[in-house]
């Protein structure tokens, strides 16, 4: 389970180049309900970046998403997104 | 019909649909539970597509708009977001009135 942690991880640093990162694994919740059959795992990330300013939500959902790419089919069944720009986040502290 | 003109044809013919995993009366993913919640909080009608009783447009919804996750919610044919985004606006007191705006429209022709 690590493992997908590492992976969502290296492909937000490598894409978004965030201030900040934190992503939990919730899969062990979600474990046997009907949606988890593929056996992909379930995630929250909360990721800081400059790349969301200016950017309404969708856009910002739609930046995570492709940065991620096939491991969403894969390695991901879902994923709760925060995004927020660094002021946001400064605001909300 | 093609498949991605039956998901273009339903999102078009209907002002607020919801793609979800089960229907707003038995929901089969809490995701798609709690976005339906919201929409139904909203107190507008609204219809929904159970994706996981049509594998064609479960298989094909993620790339009609490139958004890869269910449940997925349009407004007047427009991909408004996912859980997390419907939720949001919800939380923020934007989504009723653009749900309502949207159902107001359809119904005024």
């Amino acid at each position: 389970m690590t493992d997908r942690i590492s992976l969502i991880h290296e492909r937000l640093q490598s894409a978004l180049a965030p201030e900040s990162i934190d992503i939990v694994d919730e899969s062990a919740k979600h474990a046997g309900h009907a949606g988890a059959r593929s056996g992909g795992g379930h995630f929250i990330v909360d990721i800081v970046a400059t790349a969301f300013e200016g950017k309404n939500l969708i856009q910002r959902h739609r930046l995570v998403y492709d940065a991620l790419g096939d491991a969403m089919q894969t390695e991901i069944h879902a994923l709760s997104i925060r995004a927020h720009t660094p002021d946001e986040a400064k605001a909300a502290s | 019909m093609d498949v991605m003109d039956r998901i273009k044809e339903t999102v078009e013919s209907h002002p607020i649909v919801i793609f979800m995993k089960g229907t707003p009366q038995m929901p089969m993913c809490g995701y798609s539970s709690r976005t339906a919640q919201v929409l139904q909080a909203c107190d507008v009608d609204f219809a929904h597509v159970n994706v996981l009783a049509d594998p064609e447009i479960f298989e094909n919804l993620p790339r009609f708009a490139n958004w890869p996750t269910f449940p997925q919610v349009y407004v007047n044919g427009e991909l408004i977001g996912g859980h997390d985004i419907t939720v949001e606006m919800f939380q923020k007191g934007e989504l009723k009135p653009l749900l309502q705006e949207a159902a107001g429209k359809a119904a005024n022709g």
